[in-house]
This record gives C-alpha cells, sequence and structure tokens, in this order.
C-alpha cells in the first residue's frame, strides 16, 4: 500500500516494486521447484551439460508459472486465528469461535454421543469428504461429512478394533474381533481377510493399493486389495503393538513397540529399514508430517519427541502424554490424551513446536483417537462417549486440486479418478526411505585403494607412532636398556603387522581356499562333496 | 481476536446447471501428491508397454502387378499418388487413400528400371532395360479421383531409344527441365530433345542410380558399379569428385533439410553419411541391415531416412545414430527393392519382389485419424515421460525391443560373430606388430579406398 501511495516519482520507484515482486515471486517458487538443481559445473562432457541446463531452465521456468498462476487457480485463502491484546491463543475457547465464524463453518463443531457403543476411531476419505466410524462395540458408520448425512451405518455385533476407507468412499476395512473384513459403502461385506488374524491396527497406502494391518500377536502384513495378494507378511518379534503408522511421503510403515522402539518397514523386506530407540518405555503414539521429513512420537516416559526423519534425530522434546496425535495438512500437531487435546504448532516458522490451541472435553470423556479432516480447519475427535468435531483455524490445506482430491467430486470424475489411479499403481518395490532415488541410476561404485606411496606412507607413520610411545620405568631388573630396545622393536613389529599380512593377502589371493576346493572337486562328484572332511584324516 | 477458518459454499466449487462443464481446481503443491517421481516412473513404464501394444505398422499392400516392382516415384505435387515400375515393364499410378490403381502406362518392352517425376507434377520420366526413355504426361487429379479412368491408357508423349545398353536409373531435376538418365554414362536430358544434352563418362563400369541434389539444381550424385561414388557439377564440362569405397553403392539419398549431405545404401549392409564436400570421412556408419541395402529415401524432414533391403526388411533410421530405430517385415514380402517416405513423412512405402507395395506408418504406434486435443495432449505426454526416463534399463529395454525374424536374428548373430572376431584379430595382429605400424582405423574411414578430386 505505501508503494502505491508514493506513485508520484514513478522513475525511480518502478525497478523497485519489479524487484520485490520478483523477490515474493522468487519465494513462492521455491517450493514448485522440488529443491535445488543439479550441480552442472563438474559435468565435463559438453553436451550433456547443454541438455542438461535446457532441462533446468525448464523446470525453473514452469515452477515460475505455477507460482504466478497461484492467485488465479488458488482462489480460497487459509484460516488464521490473531489474538489481540494480552489474548493468546491458547485461551481462546471453541465457544468464542462459533461466535466469530460464519454458521456454515460453526456447522463443524458438535459431539454426538452415543455412550454404549464407545471408544471410537475414525478415518476420513483422502479428500475430506466422508468418514467412516467405527465403535468398540460393534458398530460401524460412513457419514458424508458435508452435508451431515448417515450414508450407511451397520451393527456387526463383535469388536471393531479399527476402521480405514481404501482408495475412495465406496470401499472401506474393519478390523473386528478374529478377522478383518471390507465393506462397500451399501454396508455389505465384500472380502473376509483371515490371514491377517485379530488385527488391531490397519493402514491403507494409496498409491500403491495395499493394505498394511498389525495384529494382536506384532505380525505386519501387506495385501494388494487390487489383486489380492499378500505381499508381505512379516514379524515384528516385538511382541503385540497398536501403534503403527504409514508415511505418506514415501509409503513406508511405521510401527511402535512396547521396547521404546519405532520400526519403520517396507512391503518387500522381513527386516526393518530403520530401527530406532525413541523412548524408555512403549509408545503410545506416533505421526507423521504431510512433507514426510518429520515425525511425532509419545512415550510413557512422559515425553513428545519430534524427530527430523532425514537425520535421525530429535528436533525437539515436549512434556506430555499422548495416547493419539496427528498432523494437519499445514503441520499443526493434535496430542490428545485422557479428555484433553492439546494442538501444538509451529507458529513463526522457527521449527519449534509451541502451545497453539487446547480443548478439553467434558470429565470422563476418554480420547480413542484424533485426525485432522483433510481440507478443512476441522479436527475429528473420536471419544468413549461418541464422537466431536472442533474447529482448527489454519489447520487445513485451503485449495484442493480436482485431479489429487476433490471435495465435490461426482460420480463421474470418481470412477475417472479410480481408472487412474489404478493405471498409476506403484509396485511394492517402491516403498524407500529416499523416495526421489526412483529413475536415477545407481552411483558408479568404485573402491578407492591406495595406492603404493600411499600405502607406504602409513606403514612409516604408524611405525614413527609406535617409536614414539614412551616406555614406563619398571622395576629393578626390568628395566635394562637392551629389554628396552627389545621392548620398542616389538611395538614396531606389532605396527608393521597388519600393513604386512594385507600386503601378503593380496599378492596370493585365498591361494588355500582354492586349493583345498580344486582338491574335493577333483576327487568327488558335486552331489558328495557335502559328505567330504575338510582334512581328511591319514 | 481475528478468526477464520476455511469455509466454501457448494454453489462455488460446482457447476450450476447440467449442462455446464465441470469446474476443476488446480494446486501444484509438491506435498499434495506423494511420491510423484515414483508415479511419474510407472507412468513412463505404461508408456513404453503402450506404445508396443499399439505397435501395428503395417497399413496394407498395393497389389497389381505381375512381376517385381522394381522403382518407385513420388508425385511432389500430389500427396496421394505414387508411381511403381515393375518388371514386367507395367508402370502404374497408384491412389495411396483407396490403395488402388489409377492409371497404368504400359509401352516398355524390358523391366522398367527407373521412374521420376517432375516438380511441377506433369510429366512423367520413365527408362527401363529396353534401351528407351519415355515422357509421359500425368493425368490431373480429377481424373485420378474418378472411378474407371484406368480403362483407357495413355501413350508416351515421346520415347527416346538409345543404342547403347539398358538405362539403369533416372532422375528429374528439382526446379528445372532437366533429368538425368544412369547407364553406360550419365546423361543429361531436356524435356523438349530428343537427343541427351551432356554426357558424362567417368570410368568404365555401369552407373546404376543417380540422384539430384535437392538444394542446388545443378549438383547430382551418382554411384557405379565400380564401387564409385561420384559428384557431378552440370555447370561445369567434367565430373567433380569421386569416391571409391570397397563395396558397391546401390542407391543414393541427399538429406532434403542439409543439402550438402547425402547417405549412400551399400551392399556391405550398411548405410554411410557423407558430406559431399569432405568426402574422405564418413560422417555416420549406420549399420543393422544383414544383406545388401537397395534402396534409401530421406523423410522430407531430414531427420529419418528409411532403408529397404535384400534381406527382406525395411527400416528407419535416425539420420545421426548408428543404428535402426524401427524394423518391418512381414512373412509374405520378399526382397525389398525400392522404397520411399511419403510426402508428409507420416508413412513409408515399400515395393518388393512379391509384386506388392506395401503401406506402412512411419511410425509404428502412431494413431492415424483426427486426434482429440486431449488424446493429442496425452500423447505428447506419454512420450515425454517416456523420453524422461529412457536411459533407465527397465524402460529402455522396452522399448528397444524389435520382434525379429529368426533367419535375420541368426544372420545378424552371426555378423556380430564374425566381426568379433575380425576385431580380435586385427587387435592381436596389432599387439604383436611394431609400435605404429598398424593404426587403427576408424569404421567410418575403413571401407572407403580413396577419393579422386
Amino acid at each position: 500500500m505505501a508503494v502505491e501511495q508514493e506513485n508520484g516519482d514513478p522513475g525511480k520507484l518502478r525497478p523497485t516494486i519489479e524487484e520485490d515482486i520478483s523477490e515474493e515471486m522468487k519465494i513462492k517458487q521455491k517450493k514448485y521447484l522440488r529443491g535445488e538443481g543439479a550441480n552442472l559445473e563438474v559435468l565435463q562432457d559438453k553436451k550433456l551439460k547443454g541438455q542438461l541446463a535446457a532441462r533446468e531452465r525448464l523446470f525453473d521456468k514452469s515452477a515460475m508459472i505455477a507460482a504466478r498462476t497461484e492467485k488465479w487457480l488458488m482462489p480460497t485463502e487459509g484460516g488464521y486465528m490473531e489474538p489481540e491484546g494480552i489474548e493468546k491463543t491458547w485461551q481462546i475457547k471453541q465457544e468464542s469461535i462459533a461466535r466469530e465464524v460464519d454458521i456454515s463453518s460453526s456447522k463443524n463443531q458438535y459431539d454426538i454421543v452415543l455412550p454404549e457403543l464407545g471408544p471410537y476411531s475414525l478415518d476420513y476419505t483422502s479428500s475430506g469428504r466422508y468418514m467412516a466410524l467405527a465403535g468398540r462395540k460393534g458398530h460401524l458408520a460412513i457419514i458424508d461429512v458435508k452435508s451431515m448425512d448417515v450414508i450407511r451405518e451397520i451393527q456387526v455385533r463383535e469388536t471393531v478394533r479399527d476402521v480405514v476407507f481404501l482408495h475412495n468412499e465406496l470401499f472401506f476395512a474393519a478390523a473386528q474381533k478374529k478377522y478383518t473384513y471390507i465393506y462397500n459403502r451399501e454396508g455389505t461385506e465384500l472380502h473376509c481377510l483371515k490371514e491377517h488374524g485379530p488385527v488391531v491396527k490397519l493402514q491403507f497406502l494409496k498409491n500403491h493399493f495395499l493394505l498394511a494391518s498389525m495384529n494382536k500377536f506384532g505380525q505386519l502384513r501387506y495385501q494388494d486389495v487390487t489383486t489380492g495378494v499378500m505381499i508381505g507378511s512379516y514379524r515384528t518379534g516385538q511382541g503385540r503393538c497398536d501403534v503403527m503408522q504409514v508415511n505418506p511421503f514415501n509409503g513406508v510403515v511405521a510401527s511402535g513397540h512396547s521396547g521404546g522402539t519405532v520400526n519403520m518397514w517396507k512391503p518387500t523386506s522381513g527386516a526393518p529399514l530403520v530401527k530406532m530407540l525413541c523412548h524408555q518405555g512403549p509408545v503410545m503414539s506416533l505421526a507423521f508430517h504431510p512433507n514426510g521429513h518429520l515425525m511425532a512420537t509419545a512415550g510413557m516416559d512422559k515425553k513428545i519427541k519430534l524427530w527430523d526423519l532425514r537425520k535421525f534425530e530429535v528436533l525437539q522434546q515436549i512434556p506430555g502424554h499422548a495416547k493419539t496425535m496427528n498432523f494437519s495438512q499445514k503441520g499443526l500437531l493434535a496430542s490428545a490424551t485422557g479428555s484433553f487435546v492439546q494442538i501444538l504448532g509451529d507458529l513463526n516458522g522457527s521449527n519449534k513446536y509451541s502451545r497453539y490451541m487446547n480443548h478439553s472435553m467434558a470429565k470422563g470423556y476418554q480420547i480413542q483417537e484424533v485426525v485432522f479432516r483433510p481440507y478443512e480447519d476441522v479436527l475429528g475427535i473420536g471419544h468413549s462417549m461418541g464422537w466431536s468435531s472442533i474447529l482448527i483455524p489454519g489447520a487445513g490445506e485451503p485449495n484442493f486440486d480436482s485431479w489429487v482430491a476433490n471435495p465435490y467430486e461426482t460420480t463421474k470424475q470418481r470412477r475417472e479418478k479410480e481408472i487412474r489411479s489404478l493405471l498409476d499403481k506403484l509396485p511394492p518395490e517402491s516403498v524407500m526411505l529416499d523416495p526421489s532415488k526412483i529413475g536415477t541410476l545407481r552411483p558408479t561404485w568404485k573402491k578407492n585403494k591406495p595406492t603404493k606411496l600411499e600405502r607406504e606412507a602409513e606403514l612409516e607413520a604408524a611405525v614413527a607412532a609406535a617409536k614414539s610411545i614412551p616406555l614406563k620405568n619398571k622395576t629393578k631388573g626390568k628395566n635394562k636398556p637392551s629389554k628396552k630396545l627389545k621392548k620398542k622393536y616389538e611395538a614396531v613389529d606389532r605396527a608393521k603387522r597388519p600393513f604386512l599380512e594385507k600386503q601378503i593377502e593380496e599378492e596370493n589371493p585365498s591361494k588355500k581356499k582354492m586349493k583345498t576346493e580344486s582338491v574335493v572337486d577333483d576327487e568327488l562328484p558335486k552331489s558328495l562333496q557335502r559328505f567330504a572332511r575338510k582334512k581328511p584324516a591319514t | 481476536m481475528k478468526v477464520k477458518v476455511i469455509s466454501r459454499s457448494t454453489d462455488e466449487f460446482t457447476r450450476e446447471r447440467s449442462k455446464d462443464l465441470q469446474r476443476v481446481f488446480h494446486n501444484f503443491d509438491p506435498n499434495l501428491r506423494s511420491q510423484e517421481k515414483a508415479v511419474e516412473y510407472v507412468r513412463a513404464l505404461n508408456a513404453a508397454k503402450l506404445e508396443k501394444v499399439f505397435a501395428r505398422p503395417f497399413i496394407g499392400a498395393l497389389d497389381g502387378h505381375i512381376d517385381a516392382v522394381t522403382c518407385m516415384a513420388k508425385n511432389p505435387n500430389n500427396l496421394k499418388g505414387i508411381f511403381s515400375g515393375s518388371a514386367d515393364g507395367d508402370i502404374r499410378l497408384w491412389d495411396l487413400a483407396t490403395r488402388r490403381t489409377v492409371c497404368q502406362f504400359t509401352g516398355h518392352q524390358g523391366a522398367v528400371q527407373g521412374v521420376t517425376v517432375s516438380t511441377d507434377g506433369r510429366m512423367l520420366v520413365s527408362c527401363g532395360s529396353d534401351s528407351s526413355v519415355k515422357l509421359w504426361s500425368i493425368p490431373d487429379e480429377t481424373v485420378m479421383d474418378t472411378e474407371g479412368s484406368s480403362s483407357d491408357s495413355p501413350k508416351p508423349l515421346a520415347d527416346y531409344v538409345r543404342t547403347n545398353p539398358n538405362f539403369r536409373a533416372v532422375d528429374h531435376q528439382w526446379d528445372g527441365n532437366l533429368f538425368a538418365t544412369a547407364g553406360a554414362q550419365v546423361d543429361i536430358w531436356d524435356h523438349n530433345r530428343s537427343q541427351p544434352v551432356n554426357s558424362f563418362e567417368w570410368g568404365i563400369d555401369t552407373v546404376v542410380s543417380v540422384r539430384f541434389n535437392p538444394g542446388e539444381p545443378n549438383i547430382l550424385a551418382t554411384s557405379a558399379s565400380d564401387r564409385s561414388i561420384a559428384v557431378y557439377d552440370l555447370r561445369m564440362s567434367s565430373p567433380a569428385r569421386k569416391l571409391i569405397m570397397q563395396t558397391r553403392t546401390n542407391s543414393i539419398a541427399w538429406n532434403p533439410r542439409e543439402p550438402m549431405n547425402f547417405t549412400a545404401a551399400n551392399e556391405d549392409c550398411n548405410c554411410y553419411s557423407y558430406d559431399a564436400r569432405k568426402l574422405d570421412e564418413a560422417k555416420c556408419v549406420h549399420k543393422d541391415h544383414v544383406s545388401a541395402v537397395m534402396d534409401i529415401d530421406y523423410s522430407p524432414t531430414g531427420r529419418e531416412f528409411v532403408t529397404g533391403s535384400y534381406d527382406r526388411t525395411v527400416r528407419i533410421f535416425e539420420y545421426n545414430a548408428g543404428h535402426s530405430r524401427e524394423i518391418y517385415h512381414t512373412k509374405r514380402m520378399q526382397r525389398v527393392f525400392c522404397v520411399k517416405f511419403s510426402s508428409d513423412a507420416t508413412y513409408v512405402i515399400s515395393g518388393s519382389d512379391d509384386t506388392n507395395l506395401r503401406l506402412w506408418k512411419a511410425k509404428a504406434s502412431e494413431q492415424l485419424g483426427v486426434l482429440l486435443p486431449r488424446e493429442r495432449k496425452q500423447h505428447e505426454y506419454r512420450e515425454a515421460v517416456k523420453n524422461r526416463y529412457k536411459h533407465l534399463p527397465e524402460v529402455k529395454r522396452i522399448v528397444r525391443h524389435r520382434h525379429l525374424p529368426k533367419p535375420i536374428y541368426k544372420a545378424s548373430a552371426l555378423r556380430r560373430t564374425m566381426q568379433d572376431a575380425e576385431r580380435r584379430k586385427e587387435d592381436r595382429r596389432r599387439a604383436h606388430s611394431a609400435p605404429g605400424s598398424m593404426p587403427k582405423e576408424s569404421v567410418r574411414k575403413r571401407r572407403i579406398i580413396k577419393e579422386i578430386e
């Protein structure tokens, strides 16, 4: 505004405005560049360098176009909350928010009380339009959250531990007492997944169409829901575990165990990718930031830890318990314990999470699960007395992409998207810690052998070091100069030994081994070799 | 306290009436799309597979001749007309759209060895082994479109008989009245003269092919059975340059986009691209055929060319690539004697020993007909994404794979072993001879014997 007022001297001001705009654009563009460009200076092939430079320019240009079109393509503004005066954000109650916001938004604050069927766990579709609910006592429901219509409600008459939507709202999986079942939207049972056993926690990998389950015995299973093939079945070997979460960034499944470790799994290997000791005492809950670089864990040791997943380091420790945690699309962290919900936020962009909002349910409510609703400023809470929904300004991504997740999807669009996502289904091998590795070539692995000169220099250095060790004065009789000299020689020999051994080994590599093998080969046919003794007794 | 939460009214995000288009919204934020690189890779893989699924290059056979097709000519003024001459003396004009004969030119006694069309598209010149050159007038396009015009066969406008033995090739000048015939010598003719206006003779052997330069109308290149390739300039009284290779060149084609370059189809299974100004070294050697290459023709874009070979296959090469991009073959196709790229660079026509002309797509998996903009965009996206990941082994394997007929597969394997053995032997010889006495010679130079100014 200030710039516009001083328009009297356009010749001076214009460049600064342009600079301002370009600076602003540069910041916006950075988001779309997906990291730094390749360093082309080290390349020696001029032709390749030219081609890559042209490609880099193209990336730059497209990111700039994306940044420039933001204002037209992304019309909705995000939510926010600004305290005035000495007010603090965490002192603001839901009631006062309800008074400030418009009627359609205030409809998102509600409590549904169903005391008999309690504690509820819930899940949203990726567009945030539909919610699946599972009451412990067998109550399953699909709700259109936009219009608050109950699409289907069924009572399965047995324990339901978890519920998860598959790729769209038409199918959902429920972990019941003995087996896991897949239902369609009408509540018809489509499949009974007996192989999974009594499942405690379910997760769905959207890009891979994999249903991941963790059962009572701590077995992790992956099933492809398009073909029904069991992709992997692995024992975690750490006992019962009901903390499991998918990292949306790379599809790696993390499980938190009672020993305080968090293991990360991929569908194609039985050994965990990462084992990290996060807490002293059992891990209570786990959540991943949507950008995949931040993990929050909470343990019985009354600590909530935020981890940098690129370095596997603790960024921050916050005291407190959390039975359940969830990150919102904009990076707010909701944690709940008992009947108390706390929202933490990275408020001043310093990567330090601090208190943002609080919410207390009525006394005696035991919160089972908190989940942020995608593309809305809403937090869904499943608890022992039903489920609730509260407003958290600034939690959701304000602008959706019709081709990624569309809350206003028509039937036709949904069908189209189903086909497209099936065509783009990723193979289970593409789950890895660093997904940017896909599509790159493996670097040439060269073993850097030290040259002869270097080796000699190393040997000399070792000898010199051995010589320079001062000898202690010993008792009388053991302190003779001849003995001292002998000791010194011994030390030098000891220092030389590894180098000489290595040299010998290189000069005649495993001659012994070859010899023994050939001898056995000559004497016996292959099928009988395993009966032959290594050293025949004569 | 100021508070705002996301609030969307349904009206703003849905269409008003059912006739309206659905509203779509974009957000290019990378965080919304997880694992986009993996998804892109899967798409590249699928694109490569789809390309293979849709690869159906053969469109149809043009049946009608009763002897081997020896030569073809395209009409520069008409996209769908093509002339073909056969070994029984018959010349036909085909309509490629309907794949039927429009007109027959009868008159040659022996095999027709060469046909060519003047640039204005009115005059057809043919020559044959009956030592005659005939000029024909080409019927109008309107006649071509009407049915039953093939009944009245046109008579030649002129018929010149030479005493010396048969003609082997003919080519018309671009933008001019001259045409050149090749036989015992190279003759330059005018439309209006009954005798050649000029004759060139260099060496004693028969000249087997002749081709005018598309950029410079007075320059022509010929190849002869004495293994030579010669470049002539009509403004001079004597030939300009000559190059002798180890084997004979069957045909020559100039690159229309870079008219100083030409590619020679050689008897030793390879094609050699030369710069006409610098004949001491080939610019590129195009290998892949397993028998003599009989004919070659450049695409009008100049980026690729098609070759027909005695091994019963047609191959398409990039102008600067050492190996072919595509191989076309059918069970019934015999020795290919002539090939042509269509003037819009989308089709390839081959004429072979089995009396048929065959029509192929230049891009095997291209969709024919009018494309909707969305379809076209999808094709472009697939092409781009495939191009991006083409260096990865999985994609590369699918893109490169071609089914080969067994004889060709075996012959190429045999050729490879022979070449490897030869190379190994040479390496050993070099290792055991005095250093520097056996310099390494590049493939581009090895087959050249000498260059004569």
